[in-house]
């Protein structure tokens, strides 16, 4: 009961300033049947060190400290330290959404600096303050695609995330106009006829395209929206790995970018809290979902910050709003923001040449190694392996040398049964690269001459 | 605190203002630099070789600055929030308590904090029963049967449940078409239901404050799929006739939907799965500590009772043979999926971490020291505001600012007034049924000291609105900037820097 700070004397006392005897008088309009009669089934308080030896003991049972090749929407990088250092100051972690502007404008100054930096990464003209994440930031933007267009079937690529798309059926499962998909072509990008073909049907509000795609493969944004707009349907661009804008370019032809930032210094942390964003042009605000932050005026004329064009929010319009959504993820956002602002104008780059060139090097070695690679189309940091032996095999001798290789495919694309994705950060050691493909390489047969390509780069 | 007349405000204030802080791109200037990468033990990434579509060349208008202007710019910005660590934050339904300082750190522990969401079951097993804990602690502490950890905050964890309910009734030949919200709710509620496909139809409240039996009668129809009910209720008030509700509902076909925001006042003391709730959710952010974050993350688990749990989202997390734990996709009835992954994990080491420190009786007295505190609040200030319903109220109080308005005072003056005696505001203006609503809730967090400095300050307010009406008219008087503009901003919005024109 170390959290709270009243003695029992003070509680006896303000009950009797109540006039009451027992704290249970407080609760007897509770009726009879309704109150637990016995303590609650869980043990009882416990000490810091006792809590900090279970949590500790938790952690140990997740692989910490291993070399992990999995990315698929969830990407080790970098945290800068001084990230920790800020956001744990209580006056970013304890406070409230920033409805009292006069006493919020840190929260409220930092937001619409996070709005601007997504803006200038994305070309596009406005962002919004954060959503869940990147998975319902895209069911949101195709929710917004259908009220923009008035249409209201939905085209996703399939190479967009799986665990996206599935959050995106769950949320249009009761909306009329269905779902479809289209596919992608050996090289891995979208399969542009098959897209083509079912947009012919008019009846489609957005396509939703990511890139780099689930296989890491780097989409065409602008042959994309050509085709989209060609047909009346708007773009909504999936970014899943953010760091990847540092250096290919931005989605400036699309409608809506839907972002996840985690990639910018917020911790891989089992999948959350990230922080999504929105962002679309102008045009189209009003009809964005989340909040936004504006500059606004006080009496004496100087600047400040204030959440702004509530009307669409459902704590105004209920029922009508844009979104049921209530929160943003401000204190992601913020890790995101000092992310971005810790590397910059020339950092992002560098820091995403750095993701190309490991991705590229693993790349290398395991052709060299006899691995077969899929999607030869220009790729970011993830790349496709289809390695000769089960990946079962692979991913037990992997883990024994403290390594989490890549993610199995099978589950979700039955044709890539036994191909793996694997993730290629800037963290990445050469030493774990190479283990890495060795281990997938094992039972391949090694091809002489990419062997001696390869040493040319050693 | 020295009383403030509008004479001695600006010197006073002058206290409180600080420089301005520029945006970062205000700040910025080409060349400088916070970071450095380790060099690469790679060869060097051939551009046009790997990208041939080309490159962008620049991010115009991105930040350069160097480490400690960073250091100084987010510490200055942090000085102009108020937060819960610098004082009582009586937000009503936002249950603004302490953030333990040791939920921080174990959230942080690099087995936690670093793990990846998509490694092989067997090397996340730590992660697994630390969910599976929480599910158990939630289900025990709500008295329902089955957890899912999945929804990102409150307002998704209701689309869970709403889509849950749809998918019970779809499955037992019908869906319905409705769903009734009484008038007294969270504006998320009817977003919810719009969004699960349902339309929404108002249910009054009656004089006490609470369901309108009557119109409950008349209203739950065969066409109603569920009564999404916050109890107790946005006024604080327990819904006493919740036997009535959950049986009227009940036998007309339809489910009891609880919105848990305000579970922090039940813990321990009363269970929703022991007066007829179907589905509820809670907020981590509310009920058990997580921070607020400046208005996220939050987390917002779904509680239901059995015959509900095959509707759940994926994965569910379930005992494997050789006695670890695995993940469970292969649920044809499921909704599907919510989110990506497994929901916002870090709040969940959070919680469980609150859940240990305090244990069973720890819960149960924290459950009424909150009931203590909004009460005193309540006794205390009843000679100065108006308390629209008598009926007796547990973790939050709902006054309106009817005495005030005879002078022209609104309960958005109030509220930008007690910023100047150091307070962050209550809750303004909600519940809607209440006209210049007060909706004060103050936490089992604040000792009686702290709630005794709010008291004085709300009098003292109630009597500057008798005396001096127009100086509560135009706070606050003591911040870095005075009430800002928000018609103006929302007519010409301005959401993002731009440079200046050259020339």
């Amino acid at each position: 009961m170390r959290y709270l700070p009243k003695s029992d004397v003070i509680r006896r006392e303000m009950l009797s300033t109540l006039g009451l005897e027992n704290v249970d008088q407080l609760f007897a309009h509770i009726p009879e049947y309704c109150r637990l009669r016995r303590p609650l089934n869980l043990p009882a308080g416990r000490s810091e060190p006792e809590i900090l030896e279970d949590f500790r003991a938790l952690a140990e049972d997740n692989a910490a400290g291993y070399a992990s090749f999995l990315g698929a929407g969830a990407y080790h990088h970098f945290r800068p330290v001084l990230i920790e250092a800020l956001i744990s100051r209580g006056e970013w972690f304890t406070a409230y959404t920033p409805y009292q502007p006069e006493i919020s404008q840190g929260t409220l100054q930092s937001i619409f600096e996070f709005q601007t930096m997504i803006c200038q990464l994305t070309g596009m003209e406005v962002a919004n303050a954060s959503m869940y994440d990147g998975s319902t930031a895209m069911a949101e933007a195709a929710l917004m695609a259908r009220r923009l267009t008035g249409k209201s079937a939905l085209l996703a690529a399939r190479s967009t995330h799986p665990q996206y798309r599935e959050v995106l059926a769950t949320y249009l499962q009761h909306q009329p106009g269905g779902l479809r998909e289209f596919g992608y072509g050996e090289s891995g990008a979208v399969d542009a006829e098959q897209l083509e073909r079912e947009l012919r049907a008019g009846d489609v509000a957005a396509v939703l395209l990511q890139s780099p795609n689930f296989f890491g493969t780097v989409e065409d944004w602008e042959a994309a929206a050509r085709l989209a707009h060609a047909h009346g349907a708007l773009l909504v661009a999936v970014i899943a790995e953010p760091v990847s804008l540092g250096l290919l370019p931005p989605p400036a032809a699309a409608d809506i970018v839907a972002l996840e930032a985690q990639g910018f210094g917020i911790p891989v942390g089992f999948g959350g809290p990230y922080a999504g964003v929105l962002a679309t042009r102008q045009k189209y605000v009003r009809s964005l979902p989340g909040r936004l932050v504006g500059e606004a005026r006080d009496r004496q004329g100087r600047r400040g910050y204030v959440l702004t064009l509530a009307t669409r929010e459902q704590h105004i319009r209920r029922e009508k709003a844009t979104s049921n959504i209530c929160t943003n993820q401000a204190l992601c956002a913020l890790m995101a923001s000092i992310f971005m602002a810790v590397y910059g104008r020339e950092g992002l780059r560098e820091l995403a040449k750095q993701n190309l060139a490991k991705a590229d090097y693993a790349a290398r070695a395991f052709a060299a190694a006899g691995v077969e690679l899929l999607f030869p189309a220009p790729r970011f940091h993830e790349l496709v392996a289809r390695p000769r032996r089960p990946l079962a095999e692979i991913e037990a001798e992997l883990l024994a040398a403290r390594i989490v290789p890549g993610l199995p495919l099978g589950p979700w694309y039955g044709e890539l049964e036994g191909a793996a994705l694997i993730c290629v950060t800037e963290t990445a050691t050469r030493d774990a690269i190479d283990k890495l493909a060795a281990a997938y390489a094992a039972g391949a047969r090694r091809p002489a001459r990419q062997a001696k390509e390869v040493s040319l780069h050693t | 605190m020295p009383e403030i007349t509008p004479e001695n405000t600006p010197a006073l204030a002058a206290t409180h203002i600080q420089s301005d802080e520029p945006l970062l791109f205000e700040i910025s200037s080409p060349g400088k630099r916070a970071w450095q990468l380790p060099p690469l033990d790679v060869p060097e990434a051939d551009l046009e070789l790997l990208l041939p579509a080309g490159t962008r060349d620049d991010i115009a208008g991105f930040p350069e600055l160097s480490e400690i202007e960073l250091v100084r710019h987010y510490t200055r910005l942090s000085t102009w929030n108020y937060a819960i660590d610098q004082g009582l934050y009586p937000l009503g339904s936002c249950t603004m308590k302490y953030n333990s300082r040791l939920n921080e750190v174990v959230a942080r522990l690099e087995g936690l904090a670093e793990g990846h969401p998509l490694q092989p079951a067997a090397v996340m097993q730590g992660a697994l029963r630390l969910m599976r804990r929480l599910e158990a602690a939630l289900a025990e502490i709500t008295g329902m049967d089955a957890v899912t950890l999945q929804p990102a905050a409150g307002a998704q964890g209701e689309l869970t449940g709403i889509l849950i309910i749809r998918a019970c009734l779809a499955a037992r030949g019908n869906p319905r078409a409705k769903i009734l919200i009484p008038d007294s709710a969270h504006g998320t509620n009817p977003a919810t239901a719009a969004i699960a496909g349902y339309r929404v139809e108002n249910l009054r409240s009656d004089a006490r404050g609470l369901v309108e039996l009557s119109s409950l009668e008349r209203l739950m129809d065969e066409s109603v799929a569920a009564l999404m009910l916050t109890n107790p209720n946005t006024l604080g008030l327990f819904e006493e006739d919740i036997h009535r509700i959950a049986e009227l509902v009940h036998a007309r076909g339809g489910l009891l939907y609880m919105d848990g925001a305000n579970m922090n006042a039940l813990v321990g003391r009363a269970r929703p799965g022991d007066f007829g709730v179907d589905v509820m959710h809670l907020n981590l952010h509310k009920t058990f500590s997580t921070p607020h974050g400046g208005g996220g993350p939050g987390a917002g688990p779904v509680a239901v009772k059995s015959f509900l749990e095959p509707f759940l989202p994926v994965p569910r997390i379930v005992e494997g043979e050789a006695g670890g734990l695995r993940l469970e996709t292969d649920r044809p009835a499921s909704i599907g999926r919510v989110r990506a992954f497994f929901g916002n994990f870090g709040m969940f080491v959070r919680a469980l971490a609150y859940i240990l420190a305090n244990g069973s009786d720890g819960l149960k007295q924290t459950t009424d020291d909150a009931v203590l505190n909004a009460n005193y609040i309540r006794q205390q200030l009843e000679d100065s505001y108006a308390l629209p319903y008598a009926t007796p109220s547990l973790h939050e109080c709902v006054f309106s600012d009817r005495l005030q308005a005879r002078q022209g005072v609104h309960t958005g003056d109030i509220a930008k007034r007690l910023m100047d005696y150091g307070f962050h505001p209550y809750t303004v203006s909600f519940p809607l049924i209440v006209p210049g609503a007060l909706m004060i809730e103050p936490t089992e967090s604040e000792s009686r000291e702290e709630l005794d400095r709010f008291i004085a300050a709300m009098r003292a307010i109630a009597r500057e609105a008798e005396t001096a009406p127009e100086l509560v008219q135009a706070a606050p008087h003591r911040t870095r900037i005075s009430r800002l503009d928000e018609a103006a901003a929302a007519r010409q919005p301005v959401l993002r820097w731009q440079p200046k024109a050259q020339g």
